[in-house]
C-alpha cells in the first residue's frame, strides 16, 4: 500500500552526513554500488560500460560545491570561498512523495523503522516516483526497467550472519574519513541524534515539505587564511631566538 | 523535463478523445447520422490509442495492471481506474448510437462526467508534483480540461457539419473554449516565466549561511538517468517562439477557420472545420512538448552551476 504509515514510525533509521569531514573520495559511491549490485533486487546495471558514453545506476553520488561568501571573490577580502564535498542518497523522508505517487504499491515506507523501499516485483517502471523526488534519490535501472534506490542496506543492518561492526550501511562502513553515521534519529539519546543536536544538523530543501530523516552537519567555521599566514611571517624575523641562535643572530647582524 | 514522445502522444490523443466523447455524451448531435456514429468510434479509438501509447514508456508494461491498485494515494492510479471505468458508459453510449441510432441520456451524461474526471486525474499527475514548480499549480488541470473541451467541440463541429445538424452551435462553443484554453495557458506561461525558484542551490545544500553556492563538480563526468530525464534544456532557447507558434496554430487558426465555417456554411463548412481540427492538434502537440521541455525539476539545483 502506497499510503504512508499513519503513525510516526517508532524508529527513524537514517544517516547523518558530516560535511566538515567528507573529503570527496567517492569510496562510499563505489562500496554502495558493489554491495547493492549483488544484494537486494536487480543488479545496478551500467550502459556502454567500456565505451565512450558510459553511464549507470548509482544509489549514492557525491557532488562538490563551491561556496563563496558575499564579496568574497577575492581571497581574504571578505571571508574565503570553500569547497564542500556533498554526498547525496535517499533521505528516507517522513512525508515521502515518492511513496504516495506510486500507482502499484511497489514503493513503500516501512512502518517499523521508516526505511523507504521498492518492491521490484511490483514496479512497472513508470518513473513517476523519480519525478516526485526533489533530491534525485531514485534512478531507473535501464536494464531491469525498475526503480532503484538506497535501501539503507536493509540486507546488512539486520543481518545476523555479519559481524556486529558490519551491520551498518555499506557507505558508512567504508567511509575512510568517518563522515557518515548510521543510527536511529527517532531516539533523542542515540549517538546520531546527539550529533545532530550538538552540530546543528539540518534538512535538505525543507521548503519541499518532505521532512527528511537523514541530516547533514554543516562545515565548521574555517580558520581564516590570514591567521595561518602568521607563522609564515614569523619565520622571517628572529624575535623569539634564544641561546646559541640568539648569539648567532647577533653575530650575523654585526657582520 | 524530458518530453517523452509516448507521453506527448498520450496526453494529446486522449485529451482529444475524452473531449469528443464528453461532447457526444451531452447529446447535442443527432445520433442516427453516420458521421456521429463514426465520431463515437473515433473518440474510443483515440482514447484507446492514447492509453496504449502511455504504456510504451513503462520499464515493465506487462505489470501495468498493478497500477489500478493505489487509487487512495496516487493520481496516476486514479487516472488508470477512471480511464477503464469511463469505458463502460462510453461504450454503452457508443453502442446505442451506432446500433440503435439513438442517444442514451443517462449513460451519455455519466460518460461526460467521467471523461472530465479522467482528464483531471491526468493533469493532477503533473499538477501534484511539488518538485516541479512549473506544474504545481491549479492552472495545470484547468488548462488540461479547457484544452480537452475545446478539442471535443472542435471535433464535434466536424461531425455536426457533416451530419447537417448543430454544426454552427458546436463551432461557436468550440471558439469559446479555444479562446478560454489559450487565455488560461497564457496565464500558465506568465506564471512559469516569472517564477522565483522554490528551491535554490543554497536551500538544496543548506550552505547558504556561508555564501553563494555554485556547483564545482558533478558526481560523474557523463550524463546519468537524472540529468537525461529531468535536465532537458533544448527547448528553453526557443520557448517563447514556440509558444507563439502554438497559439497561432492551436488558437488563432482554428478560431478563424471556425468563423469561416459558421459564416460561409454550406460545402465550405466541413473542410474548414477539419482544417481547424488539424491546426488545433498541431498547436496542442507543440504546447504539450513545451509543457515538459520548459518545466524545471528541483533536482537540477544539484546539477547546474
Amino acid at each position: 500500500m502506497t499510503s504512508l504509515p499513519s503513525l510516526p514510525t517508532p524508529k527513524k533509521l537514517g544517516l547523518v552526513i558530516d560535511l566538515d569531514v567528507c573529503v570527496g573520495c567517492h569510496a562510499c559511491v563505489i562500496s554502495c554500488k558493489e554491495w547493492n549490485t549483488g544484494g537486494y533486487g536487480a543488479a545496478l546495471s551500467d550502459q556502454d560500460p567500456y565505451g565512450a558514453d558510459v553511464s549507470g545506476t548509482f544509489l549514492n553520488r557525491i557532488h562538490t560545491f563551491e561556496v563563496v561568501p558575499e564579496g568574497g571573490q577575492v581571497i581574504g577580502e571578505a571571508g574565503e570561498a570553500r569547497i564542500v564535498h556533498f554526498p547525496k542518497s535517499c533521505l528516507h523522508c517522513e512525508d515521502a512523495p515518492c511513496v504516495t505517487v506510486c500507482p502499484t504499491g511497489a514503493s513503500y515506507k516501512r512502518a517499523e523503522d521508516g526505511i523507504v523501499l521498492v518492491d521490484e516485483s511490483k514496479c512497472i517502471g513508470c518513473g513517476l516516483c523519480a519525478w516526485s523526488c526533489a533530491y534525485g534519490a531514485r534512478e531507473m535501472d535501464l536494464a531491469a526497467g525498475v526503480m532503484k534506490k538506497c535501501t539503507l542496506c536493509v540486507d546488512r543492518i539486520y543481518n545476523e550472519t555479519l559481524k556486529e561492526v558490519d551491520r551498518v550501511p555499506s557507505c558508512v562502513r567504508t567511509c575512510p574519513a568517518n563522515a557518515r553515521h548510521f543510527g536511529d534519529l527517532g531516539d533523542a539519546s542515540s549517538e546520531v541524534s546527539r550529533m545532530v543536536a550538538e552540530r546543528g544538523g539540518y534538512d535538505l530543501m525543507p521548503e519541499q515539505g518532505t521532512r527528511p530523516t537523514n541530516k547533514y552537519l554543516p562545515p565548521r567555521p574555517r580558520k581564516p587564511l590570514a591567521a595561518s599566514a602568521g607563522s609564515a611571517v614569523l619565520a622571517e624575523n628572529t624575535h623569539d631566538a634564544k641561546g646559541f641562535f640568539a648569539w648567532l643572530d647577533g653575530m650575523l647582524d654585526r657582520i | 523535463m524530458h518530453p517523452a514522445f509516448s507521453i506527448i502522444v498520450f496526453t494529446t490523443l486522449s485529451g482529444l478523445g475524452y473531449g469528443l466523447a464528453a461532447v457526444l455524451g451531452l447529446g447535442l448531435l443527432d445520433a442516427s447520422t453516420l458521421s456521429v456514429k463514426l465520431a463515437h468510434i473515433g473518440a474510443l479509438a483515440m482514447i484507446a490509442a492514447g492509453l496504449l501509447a502511455s504504456t510504451l514508456h513503462l520499464g515493465n508494461p506487462q505489470r501495468a495492471w498493478r497500477a489500478l491498485s493505489q487509487w487512495r494515494s496516487s493520481w496516476l492510479s486514479r487516472e488508470g481506474v477512471m480511464a477503464i471505468a469511463s469505458f463502460v458508459p462510453l461504450t454503452v453510449t457508443a453502442w446505442f448510437a451506432i446500433v440503435e441510432g439513438r442517444h442514451l441520456a443517462v449513460a451519455g451524461l455519466a460518460g461526460t462526467l467521467m471523461c472530465g474526471a479522467t482528464v483531471y486525474c491526468t493533469a493532477m499527475i503533473y499538477g501534484s508534483l511539488r518538485s516541479i514548480q512549473a506544474w504545481n499549480t491549479g492552472l495545470t488541470p484547468l488548462c488540461y480540461l479547457l484544452f480537452a473541451a475545446a478539442g471535443g467541440f472542435l471535433l464535434a463541429s466536424v461531425a455536426g457539419y457533416s451530419s447537417g445538424s448543430r454544426g454552427p452551435v458546436c463551432a461557436a462553443i468550440a471558439i469559446l473554449f479555444v479562446v478560454a484554453a489559450w487565455i488560461c495557458k497564457q496565464k500558465w506561461w506568465t506564471r512559469l516565466r516569472t517564477l522565483a525558484p522554490f528551491s535554490t542551490p543554497e536551500s538544496a545544500t543548506g550552505l547558504g549561511h556561508i555564501g553563494h553556492v555554485r556547483l564545482f563538480e558533478r558526481p560523474h563526468v557523463n550524463e546519468n538517468y537524472l540529468t537525461r530525464e529531468m535536465g532537458f534544456k533544448v527547448a528553453r532557447k526557443h520557448a517563447l517562439k514556440l509558444s507563439r507558434l502554438a497559439i497561432l496554430s492551436g488558437g488563432l487558426a482554428p478560431v478563424l477557420l471556425l468563423l469561416v465555417a459558421i459564416l460561409a456554411g454550406g460545402s465550405a463548412a466541413v473542410p474548414a472545420a477539419v482544417l481547424a481540427v488539424f491546426c488545433y492538434a498541431l498547436g496542442l502537440v507543440v504546447e504539450r512538448w513545451l509543457f515538459f521541455a520548459e518545466a524545471r525539476h528541483a533536482v537540477m539545483t544539484y546539477y547546474e552551476g
